[in-house]
């Protein structure tokens, strides 16, 4: 769906995270938020309320749809960079799996 | 008979829609966005717990519009389609030092005392509180709990008043500042910022701080200030807190606004780091689990204070047909300005008596 506008040309400059235990490659100084987006992923986490589905909308950081959740806390995707093995999740699962809401 | 509202806030929208609905002719001319607009930047509380304290009229006033806001709700829903998120399961109001929550209940006291034992209330320790919201921090020692409070989505309110005035018949004019009101033979003319002059039979001002400037035509003294207050919200949420506080309330998309900070400051409606943080830090004291959650706005806004805090309802004593309306909670009133205030500002005998509401209060 989504290609990178200037191509990665050197296969070994390639930065390895993971969602939600995916593994997934990207070039370098990639912020999360493409990074997902170009490996297939258009939602990123779900309303807590409704359920409805949301992904990144602005890629500047400012309507905060693309939140996902690293060591932790909870962040914005677009405004992110990749770094070597990072974990990412999405978050309303953290809250859920904690049992903090009901 | 056309009444020309100056100002189209939560105020002056609510005061058409009643005038409306007693069949009046109204048109709202309303400035722009670059005034200071509280309808637009406010915490949406349905509020009574604690108003009214030294006042009891004013208690009164604010808990018949809490009264009557359930029809008024549901009555701007069916006209309009909007669903105010209405919820008035009773509010908090969380305390984590001892003394403060003194106050609170010899306040709540007070005001049961006034309203001859008709003014319900409870007091939690914080394993009563636990027990009904579990996810309450050990900080906090105590909440007063009264069923009458509530909240709303006070922008789909805006919204929802602005289509109801239409859908009534009733005109609205925006980015239309009034720079001057004169009375004439047959009533008021205004000047707008354009040049364009309008005339009407009767004049509301309801311009919000607009009325500093434009109060001391129509014979009002305004004596109104700006308040500051600045408000913060988090990423949605799954729902978790069933009941608003004065300062915690999740709205019904999940966020959880973060309110208000007060701050005599002019007009100056720019939020700051150090007072956001103090919401934050607040938030979680009572809310430890929050302390996770990301923040994704935050604003200020200006509230219009008058110098003991009460509404001021005042007709002109020198330009009969005008009348001044102001208040520093204007959402909580919404119902009661629909519903009630019209027949005031028409001279009706059902009249609500407003009479302690007046501007000559401040007269020295
Ligand atoms: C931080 C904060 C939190 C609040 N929380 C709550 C709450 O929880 N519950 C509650 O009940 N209340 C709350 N309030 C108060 C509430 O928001 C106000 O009482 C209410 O919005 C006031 O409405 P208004 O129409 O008088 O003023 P405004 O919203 O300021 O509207 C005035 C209007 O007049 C227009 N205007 C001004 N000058 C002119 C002119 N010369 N010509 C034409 N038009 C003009 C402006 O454009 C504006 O649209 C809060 C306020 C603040 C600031
Ligand atoms: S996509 Fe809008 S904030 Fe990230």
């Amino acid at each position: 769906m989504f290609d990178p506008i200037v191509p990665n040309t050197d296969p070994n400059a390639q930065v390895h995270f993971t969602f939600d235990g995916e593994s997934i490659y990207t070039a370098p100084n990639t912020s999360v938020a493409a990074a997902l987006l170009a490996a297939g992923h258009t939602w990123f986490r779900q309303m807590p309320v409704s359920g409805r589905q949301r992904g990144p909308f602005c890629m500047m950081g400012t309507c905060f749809d693309c939140l996902v959740e690293i060591d932790g806390i909870t962040v914005q995707a677009c405004v992110t960079t990749v770094t070597e093995g990072l974990n990412v999740t999405r978050v309303p699962q953290m809250h859920l799996q904690e049992g903090k809401f009901k | 008979m056309t009444t020309m509202i100056i100002g189209g806030g939560v105020v002056g929208l609510s005061v058409a829609y009643g005038l409306l609905k007693q069949g009046q002719d109204v048109v709202v001319l309303d400035g722009a966005d670059g005034d200071f607009r509280a309808s637009r930047g406010n915490f949406g509380l349905v509020w009574v717990q604690g108003k009214g304290a030294g006042c009891v009229e004013y208690s009164l006033w604010s808990r018949r519009s809490a009264g009557l806001w359930a029809s008024f709700a549901q009555e701007l829903q069916d006209l309009t389609g909007f669903d105010l998120k209405l919820v008035q399961t009773g509010g908090f109001e969380y305390f984590t030092i001892a003394a403060e929550l003194e106050n609170q209940v010899a306040k709540l006291l007070a005001l049961r005392n006034a309203s001859n034992g008709d003014y319900t209330f409870e007091v939690l320790d914080n394993v009563a509180l636990k027990k009904q919201i579990p996810e309450i921090g050990p900080k906090v020692l105590g909440a007063t709990y009264c069923p009458e409070d509530g909240h709303v989505n006070p922008l789909f309110l805006l919204k929802a008043l602005s289509s109801a005035v239409q859908k009534k018949g009733g005109v609205i004019h925006t980015g239309t500042k009034v720079i001057d009101v004169t009375s004439t033979d047959a009533g008021f003319m205004v000047v707008l910022e354009n040049g364009k002059q309008l005339n009407g039979e009767k004049v509301v001002l309801s311009a919000g701080l607009g009325a500093i400037d434009l109060g001391p035509k129509l014979g009002f003294r305004a004596p109104i200030r700006p308040q500051q207050g600045q408000l913060m919200v988090t990423e949605k949420l799954p729902t978790f807190l069933y009941h608003p506080s004065g300062t915690l309330r999740q709205v019904n998309e999940g966020g959880i606004q973060i309110g208000a900070s007060k701050a005599e400051l002019g007009l100056h409606d720019v939020e700051d780091v150090l007072t956001i943080a103090g919401l934050a830090r607040h938030a979680i004291d009572v809310f430890p689990h929050l302390a996770k959650a990301k923040m994704v706005r935050s604003w200020a806004a200006l509230r219009i204070m008058s110098p003991d805090g009460l509404p001021i309802y005042q007709h002109s004593t020198t330009h009969p047909g005008a009348t001044f309306i102001t208040c520093h909670s204007g959402i909580t009133l919404a119902a009661a300005h629909a519903e009630l205030l019209p027949d005031w500002i028409m001279n009706n005998n059902a009249a609500p008596d407003l009479s302690v509401f007046n501007e000559g209060r401040f007269d020295v």
